[in-house]
């Protein structure tokens, strides 16, 4: 038995390392070789804990203690301090609205509201360790089912849970899997879908990186239900620990004789590999994921058949995202009761959601699915940074919409949020300020999806870009009247007539702004003014006079001169000149200089001139 | 591993090493690391609960350390925690008491009164 009286866990997920956490645990080792306290102290690495925004972050055992922040220049302090005295280090705790230190990680108000399921293990297990993974309970599920179920059984079992897809369509896994049982083949495949391409999404990432273990347990389980003996892991290429990661596993589940042939003494014989995906966002795409995992180039093709009928090399197929086979183990462990207890009538158990944007914690969250967005953003994600004001939030990427302060205690499920015209999506959630132009915002997905279209229909193709470059045109300040009717009517035929998933939702951005922020649509066309300040065309910079002293700092800054003036006179942007560097309200030491909404007068002119020089021409 | 019953083993001992990270803990023993404690051979009498823990196999108890517990003049002071029943506080503690301590109030349940200094909170 060891002598071990701590146990110090540090956050090596992504966010965590890329904010230092290795130069962190390795400084530990030094301090703690130089004390001799080495034999005392467990230091272990762990996966995503969430709170990506305090990172480095690291929890203190027996006692619980949250440290946020913590850098090289303070591991010697919490040795000292805590280790050694008992002490710990209030300054590196999270403070409460009173100020007062919040010692342990469970009154963190972070996680008050979260329910753990899949990430039941993220941040308090050592992902790389098959040992602490058998600890929590791992693969007792899976045993148990080989053991005493019969496939049908265990496709009942995930029935009664109500378990719907977490990749975004929310698919229920069940019928996934009955569909695949039902099919007359030689041999049937099990796909992991670890494509993950949202902008702002990780929640993928940090499953698997923080445990694998988990994840792999859940493919098995669903094997078995359906028949199936070998299995994909199709993950991106620009998450190597997580491909390291799920890589070990497998190795380590193959060493205890978990993986393999007849696994727990039972007729069941699995084998699972890995695939490494180039990052094509359409890769998420089943069809397109299959395509890719067969060598071929990941373009999507029409359903049906569906992969469940003809899918990896022409075989009865199954594709689940990460998440969905991360709530699997825990489902059969506690029971489907216990997971259809949580949630909306339609849409059960849990949700894991990226938190990003303009709010105070951003991370990695678990919640009961049907909670308000409310609750999420404010409660969970502590409201937002600095004395901005909510605007809008954006569910679901690319393929999702932006819902507003209206929406606030709408329940998170995939019913009601498609209603609303957001969806589910993987789970990424991106919180927006009033600071934030829409039409920016919709122009920003539309970039994203004009790349990452495959090209292969036309719709998709041809049409995202056209509405792209009514974007484009609408911000430069050149938008025409019926340019807000044309995005609806190019985005309903995309909508329509796009072959797969990413073509037929990607309009959904700017058709859900246009329903919910069109004054500002029309604002940017009729009076060439952004009000969110945003959207460099439509603003400009004016210089109070009454407020300005003459010191000739702008005009000194100016990097094109097209400041003018003197003490007496004081000094004057020309408009026409002006590239809205933004330099001269810097420098002002009185701030009289104004960023002010809408194109100036002077440059409507203009333009109004050329535009008739250029017709006159013609 | 071929049966539920290999698990169950594996996992047994993997949980006795995640201990201190909550589960099944009996008796807390809590060890007062502030200066003078620490003066006095805190450390000494932290490292022998360690060993005779580890040596007993007592797998639900837990060493762990606290500051100043302003019981200076009995410094090395530790305290025994068990649930539902009220903490005995040990005072001019020494690895030979702490070995007394150990067989007689952590395995035998029998508190050791000469050297209790303190009971209840």
């Amino acid at each position: 038995m060891s002598l071990k009286r701590i146990d110090l866990l540090i956050c090596c997920g992504s966010g965590c390392i890329s904010a230092g956490a290795i130069k962190i645990k390795e400084r530990f080792h030094e301090v703690l070789n130089e004390k001799g306290m080495t034999n005392e102290i467990n230091i272990i690495e762990t996966g995503c804990m969430g709170p990506c925004d305090y990172g480095p972050v690291m929890v203190i055992y027996p006692e619980g203690i949250f440290y946020k922040k913590v850098t090289p220049e303070d591991v010697e302090e919490i040795v000292n301090d805590h280790f050694m005295k008992g002490r710990p280090v209030k300054r590196l705790m999270l403070q409460d609205d009173e100020e007062q230190a919040i010692s342990a990680k469970k009154d963190v108000p972070f996680y008050q509201k979260q329910v753990k399921v899949a990430l039941e293990n993220c941040g308090y297990i050592d992902p790389e360790s098959l040992d602490e993974y058998i600890a929590t309970g791992g693969y007792e599920a899976l045993g148990t089912v080989l053991t005493t179920m019969s496939p049908q059984e265990t496709i009942e079992l995930m029935k009664a849970s109500g378990l719907r897809g977490r990749g975004g369509g929310g698919f229920p896994t069940h019928i996934k899997w009955q569909m695949v049982h039902d099919a007359k083949a030689d041999q049937k495949y099990y796909i992991c879908n670890g494509d993950e391409g949202d902008p702002g999404a990780f929640m993928d990432r940090s499953l698997l990186e923080g445990d694998p273990h988990r994840v792999l347990e859940g493919m098995m389980i669903g094997a078995y239900a359906m028949g199936a003996s070998r299995g994909f892991f199709y993950i991106r290429a620009e998450y190597p620990l997580a491909i390291q990661r799920i890589k070990q596993a497998i190795a380590q589940a193959h060493e205890a004789g978990l993986m393999g042939d007849n696994i727990f003494g039972s007729q069941f014989c699995f084998d699972a590999e890995v695939r490494t995906g180039a990052g094509a966002f359409v890769c998420g795409e089943e069809t397109a994921l299959i395509h890719s995992i067969e060598g071929s180039r990941g373009n999507p093709t029409p359903k049906p058949p569906y992969p469940a009928i003809s899918g990896l090399w022409g075989k009865p197929t199954v594709v689940n995202n990460v998440e969905t086979l991360g709530n699997i183990p825990t489902i059969y462990r506690k029971g489907p009761e216990w997971f259809a207890s949580m949630g909306t009538a339609t849409s059960k158990g849990t949700k894991v959601f990226a938190l990003t944007g303009d709010i105070r914690n951003t991370g990695l969250v678990e919640v009961p699915m049907g909670i308000s967005l409310r609750e999420l953003i404010f409660d969970v994600g502590g409201g937002m940074v600095g004395d901005h004001k909510f605007k809008a939030v954006q569910l679901g990427g690319p393929s999702g919409g932006c819902l507003t302060t209206e929406h606030l205690d709408v329940g998170v499920d995939y019913e009601t949020l498609k209603e609303k015209g957001a969806m589910m999506g993987s789970g990424g959630v991106i919180v927006m300020n009033d600071q934030k132009c829409m039409v920016n915002v919709a122009k920003f997905f539309m970039d994203f999806c004009v790349d990452e279209s495959c090209g292969k229909c036309s719709p998709c193709r041809i049409g995202l870009k056209q509405m792209y470059g009514i974007l484009e045109r609408i911000t430069n300040g050149d938008g025409r009247e019926e340019d807000i009717d044309e995005l609806i009517r190019l985005g309903e035929a995309v909508n329509k007539l796009s072959l797969c998933g990413l073509g037929q939702t990607a309009p959904n951005p700017v058709l859900s702004t246009l329903r919910y922020f069109r004054n500002e649509y029309e604002s940017h066309i009729r009076d060439k003014a952004c009000n969110t300040k945003v959207c460099l065309p439509l603003i400009h910079f004016d210089i109070d006079k009454d407020k300005c002293i003459g010191c000739s700092l702008c005009a000194r800054k100016c990097p094109v001169n097209c400041i003018t003036g003197s003490r007496d006179e004081k000094y004057t942007i020309h408009q026409l000149d002006c590239i809205k560097c933004g330099n001269c309200q810097e420098v002002c030491p009185v701030k009289a200089v104004g960023r002010i909404p809408g194109m100036h007068p002077e440059m409507i002119a203009k333009r109004e001139a050329d535009k008739q020089r250029l017709a006159s021409e013609d | 591993m071929k049966t539920l019953a290999d698990l169950k083993k594996i996992r047994e001992k993997a949980q006795e090493e995640m201990k201190l990270r909550g589960g099944n803990v009996r008796m807390k023993i809590v060890v007062g690391m502030g200066t003078s404690g620490i003066a006095m051979g805190a450390r000494e009498v932290m490292k022998t609960f360690l060993e005779e823990i580890a040596n007993r196999n007592l797998t639900d108890v837990l060493v762990t350390q606290t500051g100043e517990k302003g019981l200076s003049s009995m410094e090395p002071v530790v305290d025994v925690i068990e649930d539902g029943k009220d903490k005995i506080t040990y005072g001019n503690m020494s690895p030979e008491k702490v070995k007394k301590v150990v067989v007689e109030h952590i395995v035998n349940g029998r508190i050791v009164s000469d050297f209790v200094v303190a009971t209840g909170n």
